[in-house]
């Protein structure tokens, strides 16, 4: 996603002079160096310095640019915090904040590189909106979204290496706010979002000639949220299963418990968030999320104790 | 870079009796103003009173002024007053500051008449101004900021001290109002080796110089001068509640004189009239 993301900037910062790039000391992988090379003037390296990245994109936006301010998640977000909620939000700029490996995708760099409570954080703050592409693709109609987008801020969280194009045979279009039908079957939805869709796949082939019993939702958009489908969903499933690289604290799966009990519903709701811990392991993503009770398997066998 | 134009460097002696007479009538309006809302911020205000002055009436275009920022927010009621007299505000609106009716607050909201960013969290008015700057760095609007000397003390107006040096900003000046003084203490006793302040922003890349804040013929000068190839710091030094000695402790960085005082501090400001 990472390389999807250059590639865009460098395909629409081409045509588009008012696309600023504000980095903070990120390597320019990808397209990236190609952007900065023929546009020096708009790609902004400000150094390990995220609370002038922010600043910078505010400034920029007050002129009618379109900046991205861009770095490792949890640098793009903790560090600036301040700059992002009065800086962007309260005066309600249109910046796109870039969230790289966000999650537990940086796991063996340890706990200060991971941001299992962005989005809950994000979320909290007036006039912010939450996008999270699940692919490259879906990264691709974000980022259209975001360079038509006039008012307020994007914290666009994004993974970072080659994931699959899971979103590939989607019926749906990608429509901002809207949940997002992937795969359609009729008894169990599994609501997802990011790259961690991709267990939502595993899960899913796990249960071989029931497989097709299952739906995929990408709810891509987490603010604002898109109440009415996800109404619909809770209406349509016997069971729904959200599962989520993100602490159960403000999270999709607590907006989708309020929903459901706002509306009286009763479908039966199994959700898979990470817990409210640090965990210091650090071999690889998938143990991190093992710890947090996340795993294909943990997922599996939890389906198939549901009457 | 764009051509500076040919400006003048001297205020001529009408000029400077007017600019007297617009600071000292500012500052009456601000102490009236206090006699009806307690909230304000007036030491902080005077001090950066002929610093605000010279900037809205002498230097800034029409387009400039809609480049400022105000990084001291909580001198907003200065810049509302100023604003009142240049027409964007109306009396009406400056009388309803921080009442039920109005929608003037203690620190600036962007979207109102003449307000370019909301500030009040100190260390955010440099950085923006530096987006701001870059924006305009193929024209030939001059980007100013003004800001506290308590600001100095963030971190974030550092990055950006930093990054407008690398950036060789040239079109942006930072007026930094240095009274020396904060909500608890004096600056020079907090944070001794904060001094001298040129020198740690030249380090980066700037030209910085200092002044007599209260001075406007000196102001005027050094804002005018020659444009060099590097962003321009002006350290101003000023005293805060200037020119009322009665405001320069520090519990007047946030309070309203009650009714004998302001008294008081009318007719002083009449008599330096």
């Amino acid at each position: 996603m990472r390389n999807k993301f250059a590639e865009l900037i460098y395909k629409n910062g081409k045509k588009n002079n008012d696309i600023y790039l504000i980095a903070a000391d990120i390597s320019p992988a990808g397209s990236i160096k190609k952007f900065r090379e023929e546009h020096p003037e708009r790609f902004i390296n400000v150094g390990v310095a995220e609370q002038v990245m922010i600043g910078i994109s505010a400034g920029l936006a007050m002129r009618g640019k379109k900046p991205f301010a861009y770095t490792i998640a949890a640098f793009s977000l903790y560090r600036p915090f301040e700059m992002i909620r009065d800086d962007l939000c309260y005066q309600n700029l249109p910046v796109t904040i870039v969230g790289m490996g966000a999650g537990t995708i940086y796991s063996n760099l340890g706990g200060t590189h991971m941001t299992q409570e962005d989005i809950s954080i994000a979320k909290s703050i007036p006039n912010m909106k939450i996008i999270s592409p699940a692919d490259s693709l879906e990264l691709e109609s974000s980022i259209n979204y975001c360079l038509k987008n006039k008012k307020g801020p994007i914290y666009l969280r994004i993974g970072k290496s080659g994931e699959k194009n899971f979103t590939k045979e989607s019926k749906q279009k990608w429509i901002f706010g809207k949940i997002r039908n992937i795969v359609n079957g009729n008894k169990i939805a599994i609501i997802t979002y990011g790259p961690i869709i991709k267990l939502a796949f595993e899960v899913k082939k796990k249960f071989k000639n029931k497989s097709n019993n299952f739906s995929i939702y990408s709810c891509h958009t987490l603010k604002p949220l898109d109440k009415d489908g996800i109404k619909k969903i809770l209406k349509k499933y016997k069971y729904v299963i959200i599962l989520e690289d993100h602490s159960e604290i403000n999270s999709l799966c607590s907006d989708i418990k309020n929903i459901a009990f706002d509306n009286r519903n009763k479908t039966k709701i199994l959700s898979f968030s990470l817990k409210d811990k640090f965990f210091h392991t650090y071999e690889n993503q998938e143990d991190m999320l093992n710890l947090h009770g996340i795993s294909v398997e943990k997922i599996f066998n939890k389906m198939i104790s549901l009457k | 870079m764009v051509n500076q134009k040919k400006v003048d460097l001297i205020l001529n002696k009408r000029d400077i009796k007017l600019t007297k007479k617009r600071c000292s009538n500012y500052r009456i309006r601000i102490l009236e103003i206090s006699q009806k809302v307690s909230a304000l911020h007036l030491g902080g205000s005077f001090s950066c009173t002929e610093i605000l002055d010279i900037l809205f009436n002498k230097i800034m275009t029409k387009i400039e002024k809609k480049l400022f920022i105000l990084s001291k927010g909580h001198a907003s009621i200065l810049q509302y007053v100023i604003l009142e007299s240049q027409k964007t505000l109306s009396k009406f609106q400056v009388n309803n500051y921080c009442k039920k009716k109005g929608f003037l607050g203690v620190h600036p909201d962007r979207g109102n008449p003449g307000i370019n960013a909301s500030t009040g969290s100190l260390g955010h008015g440099l950085a923006m101004a530096t987006g701001i700057a870059l924006a305009e760095r193929k024209t030939s609007n001059r980007i100013f900021v003004v800001l506290s000397d308590g600001e100095l003390q963030e971190g974030s107006t550092w990055e950006a001290i930093i990054s407008i040096g690398a950036l060789k900003l040239n079109n942006l000046v930072a007026i930094i109002d240095n009274n020396n003084l904060q909500s608890l203490e004096k600056m020079n006793e907090s944070h001794p080796n904060m001094y001298p302040i040129e020198e740690k922003i030249k380090s980066f890349g700037w030209n910085a110089l200092s002044c007599n804040g209260h001075n406007s013929s000196q102001l005027f000068k050094i804002i005018n001068q020659k444009k060099e190839n590097k962003p321009l710091a002006i350290i101003a030094k000023t005293t805060k509640g200037y020119p009322l000695s009665m405001f320069k402790d520090p519990i007047w960085h946030y309070r309203s004189p009650n009714n004998e005082q302001y008294l008081k501090a009318i007719k002083e400001l009449k008599n330096e009239k």
